[in-house]
């Protein structure tokens, strides 16, 4: 295959640069010594990731987004893995119809899914509460769930399984100790790529969350609507760095590319 | 020979998506019903929402101009969006595609990366570049003689297709590759030893191959670009509405849900329209592809 010739790597240089650019922005500003927004031109300051302990609601809402993430995620799992093994393991009437049902939330705008879900929530008798944004959160993030673990089942050889049950092994016995520790690096960044969704998710949530509930994408954007100041970019800051911290362990232990580009769709 | 999944009873993989279909069905349409539902409903500043069957709420969004001032923004910018990810989002995934192992696993995750760090910060990085008159992305294009004057890109449609073509440009990246993988480098081999030179390969034998990519990944950040909330919130400012916006103040400034609902499910029903029908439409052009 040729080569990429000087000006398409100029036009790669220029792409990667404004792709990077904003990001990059936020993170410099961040670090500035001045009390307005600015580029640290004179030396570098942590004094804005040190406000940040001086505004609770920041804190409290990003344990409100940790927690969520965490669970939300994981409850999504418990419902995506026995799932993804009917899907993967059988063929059975209606079994593309509900594959469909399942990923339907990719679809879903999210704007849309906010406003079903205030309404349902609220006739309910549980808006603004937290076990209303867990249940919210396991139907956004259930498809990256279940798409994970989809491509584990799918991949996995089956002859161990047999070999299992040929030695006494069945139901839960055979699941727990033959089954999941198999596809469990799918299952684990089913769990990663869905927690960073859940982290992430500002149209839904903006819908459900009630002062207290509050997550740190709502706070921000709220806080944004206000005024910009250095103080949500040192917040962003924190967010860009956890997230990417995530990313590489992402990369290292599953393949980027492999995440998310979602191989394992049914039917691919 | 008896595979393992043969032993089990028939009714096994009912048995093990029965809790996420009640799941699904129970807290995902449901829900959605009753947003359909919803818009039907009456509502007034005092009596609230009033469980009635009226048409109201959908006359008001047939009739006022400003509605469909509105949804043209939102299609405008989703569009204009669109083609800014195709046109230079293909071309990098192009020459991402050529590059030795290292430096394509290395790029492949500072493009792609951004599709997972918060749209919020994202767009706030925009918000910051464009910041005023004198903003660092004119300041740049004015030093570079790009532009005379500087381009207003806060609080306008320019600025949010910016920002937005930024948000989406990932997925436009990522479906463009999963195209170029299938594609056989040996043809672009057998064009070159046939005496084609680089633009009629291009045009010939690149172009047509990675089509279906682009315009699936056209699919995606149309339909996500339509019906985006942060962005168009952040950079348009109170004014500048769009599709989710505006349903985001029906429900929580106004507290006209009823309205807000029917400019959701307006939102919904059109994009399940645009994506089916243009999906159907890549499959049948591109049949050979797909199969």
């Amino acid at each position: 295959m040729r080569r990429n010739g000087p000006l398409a790597l100029i036009f790669h240089a220029i792409f990667v640069i404004v792709m990077v650019a904003p990001i990059l922005v936020v993170c410099l500003v961040a670090f500035t010594p001045e009390g307005f927004l600015s580029l640290p031109s004179n030396g570098f300051s942590l004094r804005w990731f040190r406000a940040i302990a001086n505004y609770p609601e920041f804190i409290h809402a990003f344990w409100v987004s940790l927690g969520l993430g965490a669970l939300s995620s994981f409850v999504a799992l418990l419902f995506a893995v026995p799932a993804a093994l009917a899907i993967a393991r059988y063929r059975f009437r209606g079994r593309d119809a509900l594959a469909a049902l399942f990923l339907s939330p990719l679809m879903i705008p999210h704007v849309v899914l906010g406003i079903a879900f205030l309404r349902f929530f609220t006739s309910a008798g549980l808006g603004g509460s937290f076990a209303a944004l867990i249940i919210a959160h396991v139907i956004i993030v259930f498809p990256f769930a279940l798409r994970l673990t989809l491509a584990a089942a799918t991949g996995m050889d089956l002859s161990v399984e047999m070999a299992a049950v040929s030695l006494g092994a069945g139901g839960w016995t055979l699941f727990r100790r033959v089954t999941l520790p198999l596809i469990l690096p799918g299952v684990i960044s089913g769990w990663a790529l869905a927690f960073i969704q859940s982290f992430d998710d500002l149209t839904m949530t903006v819908f459900l969350a009630a002062p207290g509930t509050e997550t740190l994408p709502v706070r921000m954007f709220l806080y944004i609507q206000d005024n910009i100041d250095p103080l949500v970019t040192s917040v962003s800051a924190c967010v860009i760095a956890i997230t990417m911290t995530a990313l590489i362990l992402l990369d290292r232990f599953y393949g980027l590319d492999r995440v998310l580009a979602g191989k394992g769709d049914p039917g691919r | 020979m008896s595979t393992v999944a043969e032993e089990r009873n028939a009714r096994a993989p009912w048995a093990l998506t029965a809790p996420a279909l009640m799941l699904f069905v129970g807290v995902l349409l449901i829900p959605l019903a009753m947003t359909v539902m919803l818009s039907f409903h009456d509502w007034g500043q005092y009596k609230g929402i009033e469980p009635v069957f009226i048409l109201k709420n959908w006359q008001e969004i047939a009739t006022d101009p400003y509605y469909a001032e509105m949804f043209r923004r939102t299609f405008r910018i989703a569009i204009l969006t669109t083609l800014l990810t195709a046109l230079l989002g293909a071309p990098e995934a192009y020459i991402l595609n050529r590059m030795s192992g290292r430096w394509k696993s290395f790029f492949l995750l500072v493009i792609l990366g951004p599709l997972l760090i918060s749209v919020v910060a994202r767009t706030l990085g925009w918000a910051l570049l464009f910041g005023g008159n004198n903003g660092l992305v004119n300041k740049l294009l004015m030093s570079l003689g790009v532009i005379r004057s500087p381009i207003p890109f806060m609080f306008t449609e320019t600025g949010m297709v910016v920002a937005l073509a930024h948000v989406m440009m990932p997925f436009m990246v990522l479906s463009v590759w999963a195209a170029l993988q299938r594609l056989d480098p040996q043809i672009e081999n057998a064009a070159m030893s046939l005496g084609a030179g680089p633009v009629t390969i291009i045009r010939r034998i690149i172009m047509p191959q990675i089509m279906p990519g682009v315009l699936s990944g056209a699919i995606i950040v149309f339909s996500l670009s339509a019906s985006a909330f942060a962005t168009p919130a952040i950079i348009g400012g109170r004014r500048l509405k769009v599709a989710a916006t505006l349903a985001y103040d029906e429900f929580l400034n106004t507290l006209n849900w009823p309205l807000g609902a029917a400019v959701a499910t307006l939102l919904l029903v059109a994009l399940v329209l645009i994506v089916v029908g243009s999906n159907a439409l890549i499959e049948r052009r591109y049949a050979e592809v797909f199969r």
